[in-house]
């Protein structure tokens, strides 16, 4: 057992790959020689050299093309996108080719990749900085997308994503790259699909996502006082979505409460509350309550900012609600 | 040598010719090769445009009539294990990898025997197992796609070399732009290769692009040699594309060629192209590459029944695809939720 921060899981599981397979690269912007503008990177160029760890200029067309075409031509690429806002410049590349060519060429092509970014608010960045995507990713059929909360979850589901034979787009959440957490020695290998319930109470499901998890655990804490039990349900990734570990809690809570930090339309809790609603209705005994971003861009003040992102307060009212 | 159109613009300053004197042609049975393969792509064409016609190929098809050199001459040049990237305008491409046209004319007319089994369509031939490594129609993208298969390639060690096909369009993309200098920066196995046939869709390149050359007067940018050759001289094509590829293998880096060429029927489907000038076409047909090395080739002691012979073999093959294809079932309906993922299926939740 080690304590590390989320950044330095991020550089440990990118090493263990890198060690395990020499087909493992990684390319990015101010990864190498500077290790990452989140210090995420740190060590790895010195460790493993300038052919396997490559500053790129400012291309993140460019960047993208190359881990496809070095993925279908039998390389392990790992390429960053430094803030996931950037991504839109380089869209084309995720939603067209990399998410279509598998389907298009009838399974010819295999796109192992592996493409980090860090995501989301709190940051006090500005709208241009520090939107959560993930729902622009999950709208995208062909793209796995994972959003790890933990130092040890970082270590686990990296090594699953790179392990992985299918393109994974995956979410570091800015927010949370000097949160510090326990990680077991050895080799961490998860797989993907699988939620993790983070605490276990019979009133009440919470389902969230990266930074969202400590809000809602911290939510958790305060219902509790108040004598209402909650489940917190950490989804780790949005594809493969895990239904039944959700439709199983609720079962026996008869209550969802999903905590987005995306803006609100077309968050994935719409997907999740769909599903449940569809295929669950007749567990629930309340309505299901979404505690999203509003719909709006993210501003920079600080002030502005916490109130704009789902606050554990906001998560205790939603329960509320749900409860009522 | 551009047409009346880049004329216009004082293509004749600037940029000098790739080689000032002309190289040795290249054996005769490559010459052979090349007008086999260029007789191959004309008829395949014109019979995806009969067929086009019949309501039996659907959607779109962007046909390569008149630009059969440039492929031609890279499929003929390359090896065996390099790798092509082309433009939804990509039969050319495919059939110069030596794929059968029967999975080509399948894949055009939605079929089981398709190359794709009618996943992808025209725009988009694959097949890996000849290094045909996609056909891509979003402008731009497979640049930078192809600069991965090189880095690939030169991180393996293969000396293999990826050849990148698009259009005088493309030149003006920002993926270009990023495509270039990265290859260049990192010395990438990669040839560009743009085949400049004077118009993107419906409009002329010259009117939107600052300068007369699109691809070879921007090659001075990204440290490269400017290149522009004869893109309907199977001959000169073939003397630049050996060069090229040499380059590349040999760990030189990345080369940028700019083939003047024209297509000679519309953009896609039954476009007419009425919007070029009749004294336009009638200055490219007469210099439609195939009876010019049909020609060369006659003039250089060919006997013209060996021509002659390999011209019925290549029309005994388009018809027999064309019976194929016709003959082969829709694909199976189960195929739209399959390969999504590598492990065959669409699955997205438990
Ligand atoms: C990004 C993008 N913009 C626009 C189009 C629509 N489009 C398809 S082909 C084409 C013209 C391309 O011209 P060029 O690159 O010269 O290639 P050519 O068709 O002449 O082979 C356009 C505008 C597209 N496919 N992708």
């Amino acid at each position: 057992m080690a304590e590390l921060t989320y950044r330095d899981a991020v550089a440990a599981a990118i090493a263990q790959e890198m060690e395990r397979d020499e087909s493992v690269v990684f390319i990015g912007e101010d990864v190498g020689a500077a290790g990452g503008v989140f210090k995420a990177t740190v060590g790895l160029l010195e460790k493993f050299g300038p052919t396997r760890v490559l500053d790129t200029p400012i291309s993140e067309q460019a960047i993208l093309g190359v881990a496809m075409g070095a993925a279908m031509t039998g390389m392990r690429p790992i390429a960053e996108i430094m803030f996931s806002d950037f991504f839109a410049v380089s869209w084309d590349l995720v939603a067209n080719e990399i998410a279509k060519t598998r389907y298009m060429t009838n399974g010819q092509v295999t796109l192992p990749l592996v493409i980090r970014s860090g995501n989301g608010g709190g940051s006090r960045f500005g709208a241009q900085h520090s939107q959560s995507v993930e729902n622009w990713a999950m709208a995208i059929p062909g793209l796995k997308v994972v959003a790890p909360s933990t130092p040890r979850d970082v270590m686990g589901l990296f090594a699953a994503a790179v392990r992985d034979p299918d393109p994974v787009l995956f979410f570091e959440h800015k927010s949370l790259y000097s949160l510090k957490g326990e990680v077991e020695d050895g080799e961490i290998l998860d797989e993907l699909g699988k939620a993790a319930t983070r605490r276990e109470g019979k009133d009440v499901t919470i389902v969230a996502l990266a930074a969202m998890v400590p809000r809602a655990l911290a939510a958790a804490e305060q219902l509790a006082s108040e004598g209402v039990e909650a489940t917190v349900i950490d989804l780790r990734s949005l594809v493969p979505l895990d239904v039944s570990a959700v439709a199983a809690s609720i079962a026996s809570t008869g209550h969802l409460v999903t905590v987005e930090e995306n803006p609100r339309l077309c968050g994935w809790g719409a997907e999740l509350s769909s599903i449940i609603a569809e295929e669950n209705l007749f567990d629930l005994d309340g309505p299901i309550v979404r505690v999203t971003t509003p719909h709006v861009p993210l501003p920079a003040a600080d002030t502005l900012e916490d109130a704009a992102m789902p606050s554990a307060s906001r998560i205790v009212e939603g329960v509320r609600r749900s409860l009522a | 040598m551009f047409g009346s159109r880049a004329q216009s613009k004082g293509q004749s300053e600037a940029v000098s010719e790739a080689s000032e004197e002309p190289p040795p042609p290249p054996d005769p049975a490559t010459r052979l090769a090349l007008y086999r393969q260029m007789v191959a792509m004309r008829g395949f064409e014109k019979r995806a445009y009969d067929l086009f016609l019949q309501g039996l190929v659907k959607g779109t098809s962007h046909l390569g009539l008149g630009q059969e050199a440039i492929a031609a001459a890279f499929g003929c040049a390359m090896r065996h294990d390099d790798y092509t990237f082309a433009t939804y305008r990509g039969h050319n491409h495919t059939l110069a990898r030596g794929v059968p046209m029967t999975p080509v004319m399948g894949e055009l007319m939605g079929r089981s025997c398709g190359l794709m089994a009618g996943k992808g369509g025209s725009m988009h031939l694959t097949s890996v197992e000849h290094g045909m490594m996609g056909s891509y129609a979003i402008i731009g993208a497979h640049l930078t796609i192809a600069n991965g298969a090189a880095f690939s390639a030169k991180s393996r060690g293969t000396s293999q070399v990826a050849v990148c096909f698009f259009g005088d369009g493309t030149t003006n993309i920002g993926a270009f732009h990023e495509a270039l200098n990265l290859a260049a920066v990192w010395k990438l196995p990669v040839v560009f290769v743009c085949e400049n046939n004077l118009w993107m869709e419906y409009t002329p390149i010259a009117s939107v692009t600052a300068v007369a050359h699109p691809a070879a007067d921007r090659a001075s940018a990204y440290g490269l040699a400017p290149i522009l050759v004869d893109g309907n001289d199977a001959d000169a094509m073939y003397d630049v594309a050996t060069t090229a590829l040499a380059r590349a293998r040999a760990g030189d880096g990345p080369s940028l060629i700019e083939a003047a060429t024209y297509r000679h029927g519309g953009h896609s489907r039954a476009d007419p192209g009425k919007y070029r000038s009749d004294e336009e076409l009638e200055y490219w047909l007469g210099r439609d590459p195939l009876p010019a090395y049909r020609g060369r080739l006659l003039g250089a002691g060919v006997d013209e029944a060996v021509l002659a012979a390999l011209e019925a073999e290549v029309a005994a093959e388009v018809d027999e695809a064309t019976e194929q294809a016709k003959a082969s079932p829709p694909p199976s309906l189960d195929l739209v939720m399959s390969d999504v993922w590598a492990d065959g299926g669409s699955s997205w939740r438990n």
